[in-house]
């Protein structure tokens, strides 16, 4: 009994150390969404309880270790105890009912964070490899920066044009998967401006680790003035942009720009800065010019003629291009040669 | 003695003509359609899977049932092959369970050493930020391999356990069905060359999960995998079937269920599962191949496919897998802390009930890993729930070997500090669990390095270290002599430690944001710290396993002999000569106790002299 109380105080010391270990470092990143509350105050509300099982399993075997040593010369066996059914059955339902209340609990912070506003800011979010590009439906925006205004709750319609994609912000804490062929929904009240990053968590292939898009949480008169920022490019009909314009205007809309830079440095894909007229080394050895005809196969076909040193991923996903829309392209990659 | 009179010589050739017969197979029948002749996907998937029918007929383990069906007799031969030195039986089809067991075994140890390697490169590229050294689709093919030659390695360790104990601990002569039982192994060696072959035809870069739609464009290597997977699947179910059969019916007089040495209760629930779930994972991935191969677009949106359903069927295996992995793991901290505490074990029928519950609730949680997937919202409550339930009967495990060890008489043998170190890192692994399965949580752990801590702590506390244990702790069983105590508790000491760092530093660049499955991580996150430590610790855990082999290599040729029974154990495979002669108990055995009666006077477990007391 001596030994058992001891042991049982111990417990109690090392629980609390744990918890104060645990709580004097930063163990998540900043929180910066409204959901997010009740993640971490579920995580926090976990830690204890693992803090204390821990310890209770970890000071008891220790403690055996130290104190229950056969001495030296010793060759009897232990007291002959074969079991305890009180104690089988205690330990059986105290953590019955803990997981079984967790579970309660989980469910009603689920229903919360799944719940519905009336008054919700919808933005589409599309996966692709490897890149986001968002829709504000509501305001006729695209863009592939993912603003938003603080503390109003946005609903996320996710959807893939390829593979698999994971949307996720760590300081939103909550993610969801985006799945070709299906809408999902998550739903997030950004709390704190700032500037953060989609991450993608689930491995889409080649680039999955660099594929980012920026988000910017704004006050709401700025979101407003983004939007309008945003609505003015938009009103001009196509037709009325130069092909140039047009063309970069796609190459955002696209997506084209989270892999291939326009600023000379290497991505996923080769720049596009110098690359119109240039001399291409093909996989194959051969070397091409890169005229109209190269680029335009190279958007269609992007398979047939992959550039050295380059994987070939690119998505054969651009066939539904038009024929301005691929010259206004052309011109926009010829524009960064001059 | 010839080369080719080596069973695994004749597989390998054959292979390799089944293999070309194959692909000249599909050429051929494109040739008569009409069509180009050459297409690398149909010609590679026939070719892999005729190269390793061959390889089974090749190897010889078929030849039986081939002489059955011409009406020839089929008696068992015991003992070494005649006129051939007793190691080539090792390298051909033989009957006996302790042979078979130590092929299983060391197979297993190749694909140790094999996913070692693998991680160990790639911790290296993960180290610090930026892209050192690795082409983004080799690193994600590499965490493939890792992930599945992991698995497999621990398939086959357990099956090597599984295979040379079972017969021993319930007191039969062999396996219930030996012919099947060598035939299960060998399917293991063609299908492992087919899966390293994976890596060199492009590999496929989709982790060990395979999702469609990406493994559904992912290169070549992808459908050798499949094979592969489906190949070490059958071998898995047939050698469930194979142990079911054998601890339901050839128990020793005497021995009812709950007087089996507990280590057979472990046995018992994983084979339960492996019989019944796999299935799920082969036809899971078998879908994949005919989407690649036939155009069925069964997860393939644009055909009115859903790529969420693989998800379901993959996980209905995958996760009771775990199960697998770690039930006969838990079942040697069981057998060997009662030897080392001097004490019966806690609550026994407890203990093997607590392994059937896990068995059973296992099939009732996959969609905890689809929390995020976008399944139907509300089906993540009632997994929630079911989820949580095995934390109960995990907790009466912990509960019963805490109880066990108090006021025992406690000693520290090598293989009682891997028991020791299991229980810590399963602990670990354990209770870094309840976090994944309530879904708001889960909602920010998923797919992060958390998760990857948690399944790491639990395989390496629920398998590897019961598995290192059981090396140590059976290894004079096996070859007679005693592994070198000092390099044992270098490794010990070597290994937890890092375990450890390895495990937590896992889990906390995990919170802090570091992905899944990435090559090449934001600085910005601040974990490069973190990240250095997680390969360092990577690096000393895989330099203990070396430090392991040379012990356990140099003491089978070199080691002091060992007394018939070091650890003074009840258990009756150490009351017969080590190494075990051919025939396990000449005299018969005859269960007159309870297994684990430490400590109680004058009582005995088994009587090995049946025979001479004329009964």
């Amino acid at each position: 009994m001596k030994h058992f109380v001891i042991a049982s105080v111990l417990v109690i010391v090392v629980t609390v150390l744990i918890i104060l270990g645990l709580g004097s470092i930063d163990l998540v990143p900043n929180l910066a969404s409204a959901e997010g509350e009740y993640v971490d105050l579920m995580f926090r509300a976990q830690l204890y309880v693992i803090s204390f099982i821990f310890a209770l399993i970890i000071v008891f075997i220790l403690y055996s270790v130290v104190v229950f040593r056969r001495k030296p010369g010793d060759t009897s066996d232990g007291p002959h105890i074969r079991g305890n059914t009180t104690l089988e059955i205690t330990w059986t339902v105290i953590p019955l009912i803990v997981v079984m209340g967790f579970g309660v609990w989980g469910a009603l912070h689920l229903s919360e964070i799944t719940a519905q506003e009336p008054n919700e800011l919808v933005v589409e979010v599309t996966g692709f490899q490897f890149g986001w590009r968002f829709e504000y439906p509501d305001y006729g925006v695209n863009s592939s920066e993912l603003y938003l205004p603080r503390d109003r709750k946005v609903l996320f319609r996710l959807t893939s044009t390829d593979v698999i994609h994971s949307f996720w912000i760590p300081e939103f804490r909550i993610k969801q998967d985006a799945v070709p062929g299906l809408w999902t929904e998550l739903r997030v009240t950004p709390t704190q401006p700032g500037d953060y990053r989609v991450r993608c968590a689930e491995l889409c292939g080649y680039a999955h680790s660099a594929m980012y898009a920026p988000v910017v949480v704004v006050e709401p008169d700025e979101f407003q003035a983004w939007l309008e920022g945003q609505e003015v490019g938009t009103p001009t009909p196509p037709e009325d942009l130069t092909p140039v314009e047009r063309g970069a205007q796609l190459a955002e809309q696209q997506g084209c720009l989270s892999c291939h830079s326009i600023d000379g440095s290497t991505q996923v894909g080769p720049t596009w800065l110098g690359l119109y007229g240039s001399e291409r080394p093909l996989e194959d050895g051969s070397t091409v010019v890169a005229d109209e005809e190269y680029l335009r196969t190279a958007i269609l076909d992007p398979g047939s003629q992959v550039v050295q040193g380059f994987p070939n991923i690119m998505p054969p996903a651009y066939t539904f291009l038009s024929d301005e829309e691929l010259a206004a392209l052309v011109a926009y990659l010829e524009s960064l040669s001059d | 003695m010839t080369v080719l009179s080596l069973g695994i010589v004749r597989g390998l050739a054959a292979q390799i003509v089944g293999t070309a017969l194959g692909m000249g197979l599909v050429v051929l029948v494109r040739v008569l359609m009409g069509l180009h002749a050459w297409e690398a996907e149909p010609a590679t998937v026939v070719g892999a899977m005729l190269g390793t029918i061959f390889f089974m007929i090749g190897v010889g383990s078929m030849n039986d049932w081939f002489r059955w069906a011409r009406g020839e007799a089929t008696p068992i031969h015991h003992g070494p092959p005649e006129g051939r030195p007793s190691w080539t039986r090792y390298f051909g089809v033989d009957y006996s369970h302790k042979v078979i067991g130590i092929q299983y075994g060391v197979t297993a140890i190749l694909l140790l050493l094999t996913g070692g390697a693998l991680a160990s490169i790639f911790r290296v590229e993960l180290a610090e930020a930026g892209r050192q050294f690795l082409d983004p689709a080799v690193f994600n093919t590499m965490i493939g391999m890792h992930g599945w030659g992991m698995i497999i390695s621990i398939l086959l360790g357990i099956a090597a356990f599984a295979n040379y104990l079972i017969p021993l601990l319930i007191g039969a002569s062999d396996m219930a069905f030996p012919r099947l039982n060598s035939w299960a192994f060998w399917l293991n060696v063609p299908a492992a060359l087919v899966f390293l072959t994976s890596m060199f035809v492009g590999g496929w870069d989709t982790g060990w999960t395979a999702y469609p739609p990406l493994s559904a464009r992912a290169p070549l290597g992808m459908q050798l995998y499949f094979v592969a997977v489906f190949f070490f699947g059958i071998s898995s179910i047939v050698g469930a079937l194979n142990l079911i059969a054998t601890i339901l019916l050839l128990r020793a007089p005497g021995m009812s269920l709950f007087r089996m040495p507990i280590f057979a209760w472990g046995v018992l629930a994983t084979s339960i599962i492996a019989l019944t779930a796999t299935q799920l994972i082969a036809l899971s991935f078998i879908m994949v191949m005919m989407q690649r191969l036939l155009g069925m677009g069964f997860f393939d949106p644009a055909q009115g496919g859903n790529p969420i359903l693989f998800q379901h069927l993959f996980w209905f295996y995958s996760h009771p897998a775990v199960y697998i992995f770690v039930l006969p793991g838990l079942g040697v901290i069981s057998e060997i802390l009662p030897v080392f505490c001097r004490k019966p074990l806690f609550g026994y029928k407890w203990v093997a009930l607590s392994s059937i519950a896990i068995a059973l609730a296992g099939f009732l949680v996959w969609a905890h890993h689809m929390f995020t997937s976008g399944m139907a919202s509300f089906l993540r409550v009632p997994f929630m729930f079911s989820t949580l339930l095995v934390a109960v009967p995990t907790g009466v495990k912990f509960f019963s070997w805490v109880a066990t060890i108090w006021g025992g008489k406690l000693t520290f043998p090598t293989p009682m500090l891997f028991v020791l170190g299991a229980l810590s890192v399963f602990l670990i692994g354990g209770l870094s669990g309840p976090p994944n399965g309530i879904v708001t949580t889960d909602l920010f752990l998923h797919d992060t390095y958390w998760i990857v801590g948690h399944f790491h702590a639990t395989m390496f506390g629920g398998f590897v270290f019961p598995f290192f244990a059981a090396m140590y702790y059976w290894f004079p069983k096996l070859t007679g002599r005693m592994y070198n105590e000092r390099l044992g508790q270098l490794h010990f000491w070597l290994m937890t430690p890092a375990f450890w760092i390895q495990s937590l530093g896992q889990m906390r660049v995990g919170l802090l944001g570091m992905r899944r499955r990435i090559v090449d991580y934001d600085p910005a996150l601040g974990i490069e710290g973190g990240q250095l430590a997680v390969t360092i610790a990577g690096l000393v855990i895989g330099l203990s396993v070396l430090i392991m082999l040379v012990n356990l290599v140099y003491s089978a040729r070199r080691g002091r002999v060992a007394e018939r029974n070091p650890w003074n154990s009840r258990s009756p495979e150490w009351q017969i000569p080590s190494p075990v002669p051919e025939v396990n108990y000449p005299d018969g055995l005859q269960v007159i106790g309870e297994p684990y009666d430490y400590g109680l006077p004058d009582s005995r477990y088994v009587n090995l002299q049946v025979a001479a007391a004329g009964e």
